[in-house]
């Protein structure tokens, strides 16, 4: 579903974020990144969809080469879904326009169809009755909960989840991963970036430590949480973990 | 209280120096008068006056019978400039913002350009040289072709001369506004697959007019006032009929009185419109961020 193969990407030249990372994610596979902050796990999720461009390597989602120039990136981007840290819902708009807004523009609904489709996806996510209102009368975890309803009224093949639930409250982190734990056990492709071991250990087919922008290791999570092989993912861990 | 109770049972009160100075309380509450706009009466009376003069002395109206047909002018030229400013500022501010290295420079260099002279000397190099040889050169073409040409009366000239001024001042205007929305907004629209335009469009514009209305119509008002630079080109606005006014009469007084007077009218209605505007904008903003 999305492979990875050399991909590298520099700031200013010097500040190598990600070196020669190859990772490959097959369809319905969940992959959690975890690693130290700053040691590029953002960018290459960020990569995966573009919102980063790569200084070198090429990055393969459903068989499209988006590092080619000639791949419709619109296009690829819609199979995509992304959720951020910060939410990055509309603020202009209401809780039903920020989930219809790119069905319409971008998958061509009618607006009746693509507020069925919110509806949908806001009952999945546990707050239909939030339709009429704007984020900011939000909690954080509804806010959020949201973003990841706007992204599955897409219909996307994947998910990606950047640190879905750093931002939140602590007593909000719960609601967010509950809808996370579902989508998984739905199937869906999944790849995120988080340091909720919890969800790791409960979601993860695979979790993949990085430092300094290069992957130290990866397999299942039990294996890694239990037996990490190298110092680095042991260091990390063993200032993490309980 | 300690003093009443100890007063009260007849004990004298302890000698120890009072160190408040009065007796009153730390309060949040302003006095009606600390809050009151005065200076909304002070201005208020001071056009009434005006008026008043205009009404009854000769002088003062025949100085209104001269002058105040060059409104027409005056707010004519501030319409074509504002709307002509919005278009080329709204293109120079988005040509900054552009990923084409040749938009991106051509919009630097004309706001940095621009902002960078004064307006008076701009006027007369822009209405005495670059208009007329612009003109000329189009005209050469036009007339090979088509044995047509046109030719831009001054204050046309003038116009387009404060409209460019202003496109520059709204092209960082324009600019402002759009990078005061955070990128993940553009990052949230371009991951759901809106295209770039589309994401600026219903994303990043309707969040961005918040910050650039106001503004805007802080500039609107200073092209109402500019317009009265238009006199050195000769355009019989309010400001060149007041000088014409004064000069053949000698009532400079009376002149400018009125000049003055028309000018705050003008732009202390269309302040107190901008602010109903914003007030409304906050408003509707209610529940948003």
């Amino acid at each position: 579903m999305i492979t990875l193969s050399d991909l590298t990407k520099t700031f200013d030249r010097t500040i190598h974020a990600v070196r020669d990372v190859n990772l490959q994610v097959d369809e319905g596979e969940v992959v959690v990144i975890v690693g130290p902050s700053g040691s590029g796990k953002s960018t290459i999720l960020r990569c995966i969809n573009l919102l980063e461009i790569p200084t070198a390597g090429t990055v393969l989602v459903d068989g499209f080469e988006l590092t080619d120039t000639s791949t419709d990136i619109d296009h690829v981007r819609a199979e995509v879904g992304m959720v951020f840290q910060q939410f990055n819902l509309f603020p202009h708009l209401t809780v039903t326009e920020n989930i219809t807004l790119a069905q319409r523009k971008v998958r061509g609904r009618s607006r009746t169809e693509a507020q069925e489709m919110a509806e949908r996806q806001l009952t999945r996510v546990g707050i239909p009755e939030k339709a009429d209102s704007y984020p900011r009368q939000l909690s954080g975890g509804q806010q959020q909960r949201v973003a990841i309803a706007r992204s599955l009224a897409m219909e996307p093949r994947v998910m990606l989840f950047d640190e879905p639930t750093s931002a939140l409250d602590p007593e909000m982190v719960k609601e967010v991963l509950d809808v996370m734990l579902e989508l998984a056990a739905e199937g869906m492709t999944m790849v995120v970036v988080s340091h909720e071991m919890g969800f790791a250990r409960a979601a993860a087919d695979r979790l993949v430590f990085i430092d300094e922008g290069e992957i130290v290791e990866s397999g299942p999570p039990e294996e890694i949480f239990s037996n990490p092989t190298h110092e680095r993912t042991r260091a990390f861990f063993d200032k993490i973990l309980y | 209280m300690e003093d009443s109770s100890i007063q009260s049972q007849g004990v004298e009160a302890d000698p120890q120096p009072d160190l408040r100075r009065n007796s009153a309380r730390v309060t949040d509450e302003r006095p009606w008068w600390d809050t009151f706009p005065w200076w909304g009466v002070i201005i208020g009376s001071i056009l009434l006056w005006m008026a008043f003069q205009i009404a009854t002395n000769d002088d003062y109206e025949l100085a209104w019978d001269r002058i105040a047909p060059g409104l027409r002018l005056t707010v004519t030229a501030t319409l074509q400039a504002f709307a002509i400013a919005l278009v080329v500022g709204l293109i120079a501010g988005m040509g900054q913002l552009s990923r084409n290295v040749v938009a991106r420079n051509v919009s630097r260099t004309y706001v940095e350009f621009i902002r960078g002279i004064p307006i008076l000397p701009l006027i007369f190099t822009v209405a005495l040289i670059v208009v007329p040889e612009t003109t000329d050169l189009l005209n050469s073409r036009l007339d090979a072709w088509f044995g047509w040409e046109f030719t831009l009366s001054f204050q046309m000239r003038a116009t387009v001369t404060l409209a460019l001024i202003y496109g520059a001042y709204m092209a960082e205007i324009f600019r402002g506004g759009i990078q005061s929305i955070p990128p993940g907004q553009t990052e949230a629209g371009r991951s759901l697959g809106l295209t770039k335009r589309q994401t600026m469009n219903s994303v990043v514009l309707p969040q961005a007019m918040r910050a650039i209305i106001p503004p805007l119509g802080n500039d609107f008002i200073a092209i109402l006032k500019d317009t009265s630079l238009l006199s050195v080109l000769g355009v019989l606005e309010i400001t060149q009929r007041g000088r014409q006014f004064s000069a053949s009469t000698f009532k400079f007084r009376e002149g400018y009185f009125v000049v003055s007077f028309i000018y705050l009218i003008l732009t202390l209605s269309l302040s107190l419109l901008l602010g109903v505007l914003e007030r409304r904008m906050t408003r509707d903003r209610k529940g948003e961020r």
